[in-house]
């Protein structure tokens, strides 16, 4: 914030800048994620002292080391936080992105090993029942909140668990899905793998360009649709939307079924990966536990503030700050400490919204004094029937 | 000095980009009822924070007997003896009356309430100002006249000796209205001095002794009331000359275009149906009007009308074609324009801007999207026309956010875009609701204009002087029924309110036909 007092032009720059929304919220990102540092770097001081400092060097520069293993474990968190932010934009908790990640990834699973295609078209008619399955897996709490009311976060998360027992259900079932010796899935075939993007030592793939287009694709619908308009405005004011003849119920199911095809895109991406191991592939543990992916994904989407392009950007850092951890045990660090110092990373970055406000209050409170004719900004002003203050009537009034 | 008791003067108070007090003094004699008038955003609420120590002046200084005091919350206005009657209540609903006057200064005995000393206190203050309470009443259960005195009695059971009622009269009915102005002159004869924002200058007509006028944050004059009339007045407040009736012809109704046929809504409250087995028309070209008290089905009457709840029976024709199934949409795109009555619920999305609020109920029409995409440079040009046309002002225009503009702005914009939307019933609930006079007078025109422009208008409304002086034909709905037709010519405002009372009904309680 230095500098601000010197000349008149770049700080008024600055504010107009500051200003800007996008620039609030990728602030508030960074703050987070700073936060997060100072207090996960305390962490490491205080559970092993001596070697804190080397540790933390790996966190913080490990994944440089590894871009390509960052992107591939990018991708299926990408898909679970674009599945939490789609729906969170229309203010719909999906919490249950955990359970369309397993049943995407099933889906994926059950077209590799049951069905024969020809060529390439294999493993994209996976990732499209993979596709298939998530949807499936959001269809039915979108189903019970518009047509029931019930509340889909309670909804999601049982759905969370039906899935991922079904799922293991279905998985040891099958004698042709399942290898009963080594308890997990069988290896699938190299040609219903995604293709490579020939990063040597590591399983990035062709996945994380989809992800990337996908995100895309999702911003030009939010932004730039008639539906996108609908779904936000139900966001913001549920009223207003249903005054304007909105299909609330429409659009609930709907914002549902999409944020569960991402999320199930997700599980079939992570499953479909190619392996660096020839003739061997990505495989499934049905142990009954709940796919850590989808959690991840709702840090991802609230580090991104749920804008698919933020939410990019917050998968791979959340990625490689997953994979700078990783490689701290070659200093002694236990694999727990380094899952508590991300998990308090990703802790941190829930509070982006927090700071989204507070910083844009920080800086107009050091700027704000010393301008003339700052921007208005009004929306702070606890008024109840708007005190219109108003820059152009004032002005008016001075004529 | 003189003998005020509290004086104001040069206050200057700014927040970013706007000087919301500019150089304002005002001085309250001991005893004196003075009302402080002036438009939305006219810097009433901003000087009245300042006194009651929400907001810190840059400049000026605040005087009680003459002596300098600082006043950095509202615990400090409260040692003072200033006291405010907010204009949203603030107490709390599940509380008994008694409780909530104490809320704050309890009588505590070694750590337990006593409570039977202050009822007695409060009673006595009760009846020594005629403000009648059941102490041990919920405040849920209260009518809204009743909390209003309970706040009062908050203020007095404090001592405080300066009251200030920030818009008191906007959620009372016409028969508490009148309570309440005696109540403020009972308050004075005995010593309170009151100060009382108001924008309604019947009210400073017949209670208060001096009037303090502030215009776009500035000072514009204090007159003594008795020596001056509402159009002075009403000039001072807006800096030009304000007609109260509102100019219009003799209407000439032609086609029925909206018809009601027993029309029956449940209420989400309570058991009983709101709306009770309602049938009138509305034809093309009159104003008509369902008057009534705040709370006797009109919402629910409105939200059957829209779509926005099912009927229970009845049906509704718009042009002669069958809507009573209708989705919102379907009622909208066929002829129904809507100015709701809650302009924050349902007719704005706050958080879009201006541009997206005016497409609001259009956004799907082809000229406005192709292939399910927004048409932005349309939207924009758009706005860009409504917000000349209907001097909708905002600081950056389009990409305003609909939430940083003035409730009168947002007001002018809902109903730029449902009368530029085609159509050919306007239903307008309580349209001018909290707005100033130069507002509520813009608005009446326009719907004055839409009628000329052979329009059906059903307007819906708590404001006697907007009922007698915009309508065309009165029902007066009282308890989910209409009890009576008017004609606003040849009816008193005396009148009127009997029937909106439901003392007095002229149509049979069975048929519920409106005299057609």
């Amino acid at each position: 914030m230095q500098g601000n007092n010197n000349s008149d032009k770049p700080k008024y720059n600055f504010k107009r800048i500051t200003s800007h929304p996008g620039f609030k919220s990728l602030g508030a990102a960074f703050m987070a994620v700073f936060l997060g540092l100072v207090v996960g770097f305390a962490i490491m001081l205080i559970a092993s002292p001596g070697n804190a400092i080397s540790g933390f060097r790996f966190v913080l520069l490990g994944g440089l080391r590894r871009l390509g293993d960052v992107l591939y474990f990018a991708t299926p968190i990408l898909m679970t936080g674009l599945a939490v932010g789609f729906a969170f934009k229309m203010g719909l908790f999906n919490i249950g992105a955990s359970g369309q990640y397993t049943m995407g990834m099933f889906f994926a699973l059950y077209v590799a090993f049951m069905w024969d295609l020809p060529g390439s078209t294999h493993w994209m008619v996976a990732i499209l029942a993979g596709f298939l399955g998530g949807m499936v897996w959001g269809f039915i709490p979108g189903i019970f909140k518009a047509l029931l009311n019930v509340n889909e976060v309670i909804t999601s998360i049982m759905f969370n668990y039906i899935g991922m027992y079904l799922v293991d259900m279905w998985i040891q079932n099958n004698s042709i899905m399942y290898n009963s010796s080594m308890t997990r899935t069988r290896y699938i075939d190299a040609g219903v793998q995604i293709p490579a993007l020939g990063v040597a030592g590591s399983n990035v793939n062709f996945g994380i360009v989809m992800a990337v287009l996908i995100a895309i694709i999702l911003y030009i619908v939010l932004e730039k649709t008639t539906f996108g308009y609908e779904l936000k405005a139900t966001g913001h004011n549920k009223h207003a939307a249903e005054y304007a003849g909105m299909q609330g119920k429409r659009n609930i199911i709907l914002t549902m079924v999409i944020a569960g095809g991402m999320a199930g895109l997700g599980g079939a991406f992570a499953i479909l990966a190619p392996s660096a191991i020839a003739g061997s592939s990505m495989t499934y543990e049905p142990i009954n536990i709940i796919a850590a992916n989808g959690f991840t994904g709702i840090a991802v989407a609230l580090l991104g503030n749920a804008h698919p392009l933020g939410t990019i950007l917050s998968a791979t850092f959340i990625s490689y700050i997953q994979r700078g951890g990783t490689l701290t045990s070659l200093v002694g660090f236990k694999p727990e400490i380094i899952d508590i110092v991300v998990a308090v990373i990703i802790y941190f970055s829930a509070f982006a919204m927090i700071m989204n406000s507070a910083i844009g209050r920080f800086i107009k409170a050091r700027l704000g004094k010393e301008e003339d004719k700052p921007l208005l900004e009004i929306g702070e002003e606890p008024v109840e029937e708007a005190e219109p203050q108003n820059e152009q009537e004032t002005e008016k009034e001075a004529e | 000095m003189e003998n005020y008791i509290v004086e104001m003067l040069n206050i200057t108070k700014e927040f970013p980009g706007i000087i919301a007090n500019d150089n304002i003094t005002l001085k309250l004699k001991k005893g004196e009822i003075h009302a402080l008038l002036g438009e939305n955003g006219a810097g009433k609420s901003t000087l009245m924070s300042v006194l009651f120590g929400l907001y810190q002046a840059e400049k000026g200084e605040i005087r009680k007997n003459g002596k300098k005091v600082t006043i950095n919350n509202p615990n400090d206005a409260n040692a003072l003896g200033i006291g405010m009657v907010h204009q949203h209540f603030k107490l709390v609903e599940v509380f008994t009356v008694l409780e909530n006057i104490i809320l704050g200064v309890e009588p505590v005995k070694s750590g337990f309430l006593e409570m039977e000393e202050s009822k007695g206190k409060i009673m006595e203050l009760s009846e020594q100002y005629g403000l009648k309470i059941s102490p041990d009443s919920l405040i849920e259960d209260i009518s809204v006249g009743m909390q209003q005195r309970v706040e009062i009695l908050k203020m007095l059971y404090r001592d405080n000796e300066i009251l200030i009622f920030d818009e008191p009269t906007a959620v009372l009915t016409p028969q508490e209205i009148k309570e309440l102005l005696q109540i403020m002159k009972d308050l004075a004869a005995e010593g309170k001095s009151i100060l009382f924002i108001t924008h309604k200058l019947n009210e400073i007509m017949e209670v208060a002794d001096r009037c303090t006028v502030l215009r776009k944050g500035k000072y514009i004059g204090t007159v003594d009331v008795d020596s001056t009339t509402k159009e002075e007045l009403s000039r001072m407040m807006v800096g030009r000359d304000i007609s109260f009736s509102v100019d219009k012809e003799e209407s000439r109704p032609g086609e029925i275009i909206l018809s009601i046929k027993n029309m029956t809504v449940a209420s989400k409250t309570h058991k009983n149906n709101a709306v009770r087995n309602v049938s009138f028309d509305v034809r093309a070209g009159e104003i008509v009007c369902l008057a009534g008290i705040d709370g006797n089905g009109q919402s629910e009457f409105v939200y059957g009308l829209t779509g926005l709840e099912k009927l229970v029976s009845g049906s509704i024709s718009l042009k002669g074609k069958d809507i009573s199934k209708a989705s919102i949409r379907e009622r909208s795109a066929s002829g129904m324009s809507h100015i709701p009555e809650d302009r924050h619920k349902h007719g704005l999305v706050l958080d879009y801007k201006l541009e997206e609020n005016l497409i609001l109920q259009r956004y799907w029409q082809p000229k406005f999207q192709k292939n399910q995409f927004i048409r932005f440079d349309e939207m924009r040009n758009y706005a860009e026309d409504l917000i000349e046309r209907f001097d909708i002002r905002s600081s950056q225009g389009p990409t305003t956010l609909a939430r940083s503009m003035s409730g009168g702005n947002q007001q002018k914009a809902i109903i730029a875009r449902e009368i530029d939307k085609k159509h050919e019933l306007l239903v307008a609930v309580q349209p001018t609701r909290g707005l100033d006079v130069g507002a509520i007078e813009y608005i009446h025109s326009q719907l004055v204009e839409s009628r000329d422009a052979g329009k059906a208008v059903l307007l819906i409304s708590l404001e006697l002087d907007e009922v007698m002086n915009v309508s065309d034909r009165i029902l007066v709905i009282y308890e989910g029924e209409i009890v009576g037709e008017l004609d606003p010519k040849e009816t008193t405002t005396q009148e009127l309110g009997l029937y909106m009372a439901g003392a007095k009904r002229n149509t049979e309680k069975e048929t519920g036909h409106a005299g057609e």
